[in-house]
């Protein structure tokens, strides 16, 4: 008993890991949250699409020395114009449009990061460097943290009947434009703070994995929110310990205890419906 | 009540039909990009009046909604409606899947009268709770709406249209798949509605259901009657509005009239 209570105990007294663990649950909440918002009104896509476009305004910003936040923000202004004007092209259908512009950007992001001039550091912007974190960067994942909270709570009502009825979004007296705006401008803001912690691949799954696992286990917004930032806390801590002891990169650790619990769960789910069907038909 | 009126449209079925003007659309031209969907639209919809509207798909039925909501400027004419003017789109359109209850569906009619910082309160509950009571459901309010029957569901979207205490009240074809005893209890719902003073505008495909109402607009890319059932129900208004093939139904004493395709256009 006393060495699981160690082996748990131990990353803690490491300042390094004690940021990460601060970090991870920052992000947890934040993302748990939003992610929610994001998977019912189906724009996982659209997060993905965001998160790799903004890679060339990140290399961009380490190549000339420039903050992180300010490339990613650049790199995310270019990628929504780029998207909405190959969104406009007549003969090509929106979602190839977008397809085409964001692949485009990450392929532009990658070339650039391969460069001789590009510092080291490449593998920092595509996995994150989570037990890298200053105190800096845990300040403005806490603010991140509070402004989702907040934002999502008073705006609560209103993604709510936009993702509900968008056509009818009007007569309830909601701007569906608004309430689109606010979110895409939220999930900006999220991948902007979160993609230097847990870097441009894998910011997106801790977005889109929790609050799709917590999709499949309620059936009201609220406990789903709930169930989705503990799904997020829980796996980013259980991902951090996976990296210690079995020595893997942290920000992959922590995705990969995120695509196995959304799949545990879509299995148990699975074996569950398949057997009361079964139940159903004999009895 | 107001003077009695005396135009020929205000001799009514007998439902106090004399309640003031809710909607006025004069002269009104209405479509997208330039284009007119619907044009010649004049109609006076008055308080505790349930008027249907005729027409094919794409005849400019839901264009008209769109109008009377201020969803789209008229290209010509004009449409006066009031501020509160609830909705009853079809249910297929809302998300079956999506995680709310039926006392959720309600509690969206409170956003527009709170301030926007404000979530709805034990008052609002309150009210969604006594609308879902009042069209029958109070039982079903934490049911998910997407476990609900249609004929339920159409009743929760009217209740939602209450929580927003709607004086104007657009139905976009409510009885579209519904079951006799589903649709004889959304009818007894709407008597109710219109009889507390509420003015009802239905978008339905049933001739003869809309001959019990007050009022029958009959669309076809163009106005092409508005009155009391009896004096536009006729065989060349119907033709018109279907665009020529109507069948006669052989049904007891009831003169049922269908049009004869009944093909899915798009919806402009």
């Amino acid at each position: 008993m006393s060495s699981v209570w160690h082996a748990l105990a131990d990353p803690w007294s490491q300042q390094i890991m004690r940021r990460a663990f601060a970090e991870v649950v920052l992000l947890g909440v934040a993302g748990g949250a939003l992610g929610c918002w994001i998977v019912v009104h189906n724009l996982s896509y659209s997060a993905e699409s965001l998160a790799h476009a903004l890679l060339p305004g990140l290399v961009l910003a380490a190549l000339l020395g420039l903050p992180l936040l300010l490339g990613g923000a650049a790199g995310i202004v270019v990628a929504a114009l780029a998207v909405a004007l190959a969104g406009r092209a007549p003969e090509v259908g929106r979602d190839t449009a977008v397809a085409v512009v964001i692949t485009g950007l990450f392929g532009l992001g990658v070339l650039l990061a391969l460069s001789p001039a590009t510092p080291p550091g490449l593998q920092g912007l595509l996995f994150g460097d989570v037990l890298g974190v200053a105190d800096g960067d845990l300040l403005l994942s806490a603010a991140l943290a509070a402004i989702v909270l907040a934002a999502l709570w008073v705006l609560h009502g209103r993604l709510l009947i936009v993702g509900f009825d968008r056509l009818s979004a009007g007569g309830l007296g909601v701007g569906a434009t608004f309430v689109d705006a606010a979110l895409l401008g939220l999930l900006a803001l999220a991948l902007l703070v979160a993609v230097q912690g847990l870097g441009n691949l894998l910011v997106v799954a801790v977005l889109i994995a929790p609050a799709a696992s917590a999709r499949r286990l309620c059936r009201r917004m609220a406990p789903m929110i709930a169930l989705s930032i503990a799904i997020a806390v829980a796996s980013g801590l259980g991902g951090l310990y996976l990296s210690y002891y079995a020595k893997t990169a942290a920000g992959a650790s922590i995705a990969a205890v995120l695509v196995v619990a959304y799949l545990a769960i879509g299995l148990e789910r699975g074996v569950r419906e398949s057997w009361l069907r079964r139940a159903a038909a004999t009895g | 009540m107001p003077e009695p009126a005396t135009s020929s449209a205000d001799r009514g079925a007998g439902e106090p039909n004399g309640g003031p003007v809710l909607v006025r659309a004069v002269g009104l031209a209405i479509g997208y990009g330039g284009r007119a969907v619907l044009t010649d639209v004049s109609f006076e919809l008055r308080a505790g009046q349930r008027v249907g509207v005729l027409g094919p798909n794409g005849g400019g039925k839901t264009t008209l909604f769109r109008a009377v909501l201020g969803e789209i400027e008229p290209l010509a004419g004009r449409v006066e409606s009031p501020q509160r003017c609830g909705v009853v789109p079809q249910t297929e359109r809302s998300r079956l899947d999506f995680p709310v209850s039926a006392l959720d569906v309600a509690l969206m009619g409170a956003v527009s009268g709170s301030p926007w910082w404000r979530r709805p309160g034990r008052a609002e509950r309150g009210r969604a709770r006594d609308a879902l009571a009042a069209v029958g459901l109070a039982d079903r309010a934490d049911t998910t709406f997407g476990d609900l029957s249609g004929g339920q569901r159409q009743r929760v979207l009217v209740a939602r249209a209450l929580v927003q205490d709607a004086h104007v009240i657009l139905l976009d074809e409510p009885f579209s798949g519904l079951d006799a005893t589903s649709t004889e209890r959304l009818e007894g719902l709407l008597a109710r509605l219109a009889a507390e003073g509420r003015a009802l505008l239905v978008a339905s495909h049933d001739v003869e259901q809309v001959q019990g109402w007050d009022r029958v607009l009959c669309l076809n890319g163009r106005q092409i009657a508005y009155g009391p059932p009896p004096e536009v129900l006729t065989r060349d208004v119907l033709e018109a509005t279907y665009g020529g093939a109507i069948v006669e139904l052989p049904c007891g004493g009831g003169r049922g009239v269908l049009p004869a395709h009944h093909h899915h256009h798009d919806h402009g």
